[in-house]
């Protein structure tokens, strides 16, 4: 299988986890590719964080974009996990 | 909580009345996402956080308790104001002293000794009831106790209490907020309804339902099928019993009983007051201010305040005050009245006023005895009140003690106000809650006071333990040549030697007695040459009481020393229950019968082995045969093994060569089984490993050169050696197969173990179809324990496989030296008649003790594979490459 095209990648920044995925969910283009969200450097995400996301998610599930979350703290991933929210993206670590 | 809150009523079925409308569900799914949003969020939480968060709230909680109570008590109308503030202040500073040290957040508690950590785990969102009659009060206590847990809470609170308690969580809501609780923490539903109770119970993501409220809306919460806390109804009795501080329980029970016009479900309903005192503790009642009715009142009450269809309280009557009560009813108090205290005969729906009543009504009962006021307590705790609360005043220390154990409640209240006893922290150092738990009695799932501990998950983290062992012999040894010459340094009295009539025909018994110390008076039993019988042991027994012995001498094979170690028991324990002591174990340390401590008499076990193999001189177990039964008791205890051990090879120089390999066989399968063991221990596998080295070196010399002095001697010595290893490390699936095979055929115990020797050595070096849980060892080690052996021996070998293989041959070859028949089928044992006997051996084997520390754990068809190849004879050596003997 070829590999997938890297659509975008985009370090997330822990104070503005909401707001940039906002802005980047309108920078998606419909194309069959991946995005990788860098989560290195967030150790917490709090609701609207979480509601940032799942709506990223939606926009990306529409274009047929996967969504990669990169160095997720495994906090943070159980905070997903709890939010029945793991489904929706990949992980890469 | 109490059955005030059906009042107004909020009984909630089972089975939910209506559904909400789709509207409704949706705002109610709203609540429980954003509750479940903030509960996940809310797990990222440091206990400082926690604690930062807590701590503000409760400050918040404290400066509005005043406005809080005003509302409650505008909007219920029921209760005191200035009580309402108290509760309130409860709820919250006395709530935070007791849960600002404590740990909710990662590890809780450690218990290093047991290798033990608690670790928090939040639950979730939590659905809350709350009650009309505690209504701002639970809120910020609940409010404070899920903050500490990190966890989310959807309030519903009684409709004739909404508004105090929506404020309740908003001014809990605001304070948390600002100090960094996630959004959503807390929700409180508008206009609750009973539909959407019904939806919100049975919401998946609920995690679990806190209803303090009515019978109804507990029953609802447990029947909703979420994990649930639900707090039963209450009817508290109390006994004044004559020793009593009549002045402090006559105040406390005022306290108790008028705290917020009674509506704590904990206060005080019927007291049992002594005959001796009863009038002196009215006339207190009366000098205090309440009302002591008489007849005719007491009559007027139990018709207007007690519902006489249904048997309960009057919802009107509910948190009012004394004086408004008998205004109503139209009874003559005085205006300061607190109380109306109300004389009754008995209790049960003849007798009204023995029920729970949230107002300021008392029953009082003139009590008799003590045994008729505890009488009336019990069926006043089992009149609506089993598991909530007790009260009991009293100096006498026997009767609260009885009264506690009599009475169904969780929480028995000594010489102190029930209502606020029962809060916790006040009077008492019960945990503060304003959630009773009622126990299976209530029909709650505890009958603690509701607290932080019972909003978490708590996990376990359980390392590994190093399980400790031991290694148990006799004091002391002696051994080689001429040891029995140590006989001299035992002063006794009276020594009673226990002897085969064959051993002392031969001069045995003669040799022992030159040795002894001249003074000694030696008195000789002689027993069969045989396993011992029940009968046989109990009339040794007999000779020791009848010679009073202080020294028993053991001189034997192993059926004489274990009839001596019985012997001994019975004579230093006469109550001593051979059945009972034979029960079954499966770690001795923890096994439920225990051998007595006890001593009637005490003698001295001195045990002179004339046999090379079983090593009974120095283990710490007895085979017995029970005839009238037909079956073998063994009995394993410590306390059995010999004082002191004589291992002179003098004793065995004459054995015959069949003897000689026999026991020596049963030697070397104790050192093999004892070395793979999972009991095996540093301590055990030096001995195993000595002893085989010895037994393959000297045992073939003994029965080849039976006057060979340095092997008798060698195997004399390897036979105790080897027998120190299993006393301790215990023996194997051989060791299970020979007595079975052995008992049904009537086969010599040696003879048995060497029929089975190479296959289970091939048997336990290959990769366990069930693996043995044993603590003691990490990993699988039996193949690598023969491959140690094969080295000591020096067999050679490369590779652990090939190393147990020439373990196993020469096994084999030692067998063939020693003339054993290679199979049971060169024994002359029909194959039809092996096959019928196979089943029956199979049983006993499996039940036999023996295997339980082999290191593979034996199946039933492995046992059937193991016999059958005995009996065929394959050569194990050559049967390696099966798929069942890959090795681990």
């Amino acid at each position: 299988m070829p590999m997938a095209m890297i659509a975008m990648f985009l370090n997330i920044d822990p104070n503005r986890i909401a707001p940039a995925l906002k802005e980047a969910g309108q920078q998606l283009n419909g194309s069959e590719g991946e995005v990788v969200l860098d989560f290195s450097s967030v150790r917490r995400v709090d609701s609207a964080a979480l509601q940032a996301m799942e709506d990223f998610a939606g926009i990306a599930e529409e274009k047929t974009i996967k969504v990669v979350l990169r160095n997720l703290d495994v906090d943070v991933y159980r905070v997903l996990k709890l939010m029945r929210m793991t489904r929706r993206f990949s992980f890469l670590h | 909580m109490s059955v005030s809150e059906a009042v107004p009523p909020r009984t909630l079925s089972p089975t939910a009345p209506e559904t909400p409308s789709a509207e409704r569900i949706a705002y109610l799914d709203g609540l429980v996402a954003r509750a479940k949003s903030a509960a996940a969020v809310f797990t990222q939480y440091t206990q400082e956080e926690v604690d930062r968060i807590v701590k503000a709230m409760v400050l918040a909680g404290l400066e509005h308790a005043q406005p809080l109570a005003q509302m409650a008590v505008q909007e219920t109308r029921l209760g005191v104001m200035e009580d309402k503030v108290i509760k309130n202040m409860v709820a919250t500073e006395f709530a935070y002293n007791y849960v600002k040290d404590k740990r909710t957040v990662g590890v809780i508690r450690e218990y290093p000794e047991r290798n033990l950590e608690e670790i928090a785990e939040p639950i979730g969102v939590l659905f809350s009831l709350t009650p009309i009659t505690n209504p701002t009060a639970t809120v910020l206590f609940k409010c404070i106790m899920a903050v500490k847990t990190r966890n989310t809470v959807v309030f519903s609170p009684h409709p004739k209490a909404w508004r105090c308690c929506a404020e309740a969580v908003r001014v809990m809501y605001e304070a948390a907020l600002k100090h960094g609780a996630p959004e959503g923490v807390f929700a409180c539903l508008e206009s609750p309804t009973l539909p959407d109770n019904a939806y919100l119970m049975k919401h998946k993501d609920v995690g679990l339902i806190d209803a303090t409220g009515g019978p109804g809306a507990v029953k609802a919460a447990y029947s909703s099928g979420k994990p649930a806390l639900g707090v039963g109804a209450g009817n508290t009795p109390v006994y004044l019993e004559k020793s009593a501080d009549i002045n402090t329980a006559v105040v406390d029970i005022i306290i108790s009983k008028t705290f917020d016009n009674g509506t704590i479900c904990a206060s005080e309903q019927t007291v049992a007051i002594d005959d001796e005192i009863y009038d002196q503790v009215l006339a207190k009642f009366t000098e205090l201010g309440a009302h002591v009715c008489n007849e005719k009142e007491t009559k007027l009450l139990e018709s207007t305040v007690i519902d006489p269809q249904t048997g309960f309280m009057q919802p009107l009557a509910i948190g009012q005050k004394a004086t408004d009560i008998a205004s109503f009813i139209g009874m003559q108090v005085k205006p300061n009245t607190k109380l109306l205290v109300a004389p009754i005969q008995g209790v049960g729906r003849e007798h009204p006023l023995s029920v729970e009543k949230l107002f300021p009504v008392l029953a009082v009962y003139r009590a008799k005895s003590v045994a008729d006021a505890l009488t009336v307590c019990i069926d006043v705790n089992h009149a609506g009140g089993l598991g909530h609360t007790a009260v009991i005043f009293s100096r006498n220390d026997e009767v609260i003690r009885k009264f506690g154990e009599v009475i169904n409640a969780g929480r028995i209240i000594v010489n102190s106000p029930g209502a606020i006893g029962a809060l916790g922290a006040v009077y008492n150092d019960l945990v503060p809650t304003l959630s009773f738990g009622c126990g299976t009695g209530g029909g709650n799932s505890t009958t603690d006071n509701v607290n932080i501990y019972h909003y978490l998950n708590i996990k376990r983290l359980a390392r590994r333990t190093q399980n400790h062992m031991w290694f148990r012999v006799p004091n002391q040894i002696y051994f080689n040549w001429n040891a029995v010459e140590n006989l001299r340094q035992f002063p006794s009295r009276s020594t009673v030697i226990i002897t085969n009539p064959s051993l002392e025909q031969i001069g045995h018994v003669d040799i022992v007695r030159r040795n002894l110390p001249p003074e000694t008076k030696v008195h000789v039993s002689v027993i069969p040459d045989a396993e011992p019988e029940v009968q046989v042991v109990l009339k040794g027994v007999e000779e020791l009481k009848f010679y009073k012995a202080d020294q028993i001498i053991a001189l034997g094979g192993g059926s004489v020393i274990d009839a001596a170690k019985i012997m001994k028991l019975k004579y230093e324990s006469p109550e001593a229950d051979l059945e009972e002591l034979a029960a079954p174990f499966l770690d001795l340390r923890k096994r439920v019968v225990e051998y007595p401590k006890d001593k009637t008499n005490r003698a001295r076990l001195i045990a002179i082995a004339t046999t090379s193999g079983t090593g009974s001189e120095v283990t710490p177990f007895a085979v017995l045969t029970d005839k009238a039964a037909g079956r073998k008791v063994t009995l394993a205890d410590y306390s059995l093994t010999p004082d002191v051990a004589i291992v002179d090879p003098q004793f065995v120089i004459s054995m015959p060569r069949g003897l000689t390999a026999d026991t020596g066989i049963d030697c070397l399968t104790h050192a093999l089984e004892a070395g793979v063991s999972s009991y095996a221990s540093p301590y055990t596998d030096s001995n195993a490993q000595q002893a085989l080295q010895m037994a393959f070196k000297y045992l073939p010399i003994a029965y080849e050169n039976p006057r060979d002095e340095e092997a008798r001697c060698m195997m004399h010595n390897a036979a105790c050696i080897a027998a120190m290893a299993f006393s301790n490390a215990s023996v194997g699936v051989n060791h299970a197969l020979a007595h079975a095979f052995g008992a049904r055929f009537g086969v010599a115990h040696g003879r048995a173990n060497a029929l089975m020797l190479p296959y289970v050595i091939a048997y336990n070096a290959a990769v366990p179809t069930k693996f043995m849980p044993s603590p003691f060892q990490h990993g699988y080690t039996a193949h690598k324990q023969y491959a140690k052996f094969a080295d000591l021996l020096g067999l050679g070998g490369n590779t652990v496989e090939e190393k147990v293989q020439r373990l196993i041959a020469a096994t084999e070859q030692l067998l063939d030296r020693l003339e054993f028949p290679r199979s049971i089928a060169e024994m002359g044992i029909p194959k039809a008649e092996f096959e019928r006997a196979l089943p029956e051996m199979v049983k006993s084997a499996f039940e036999d003790p023996s295997w339980r520390s082999n290191p593979r754990m034996p199946l039933m068809n492995e046992l059937v594979e193991l016999f059958w190849k005995a009996y065929e004879g394959r050569s194990a050596a050559k049967t390696a490459d099966a798929p069942q003997q890959q090795t681990v």
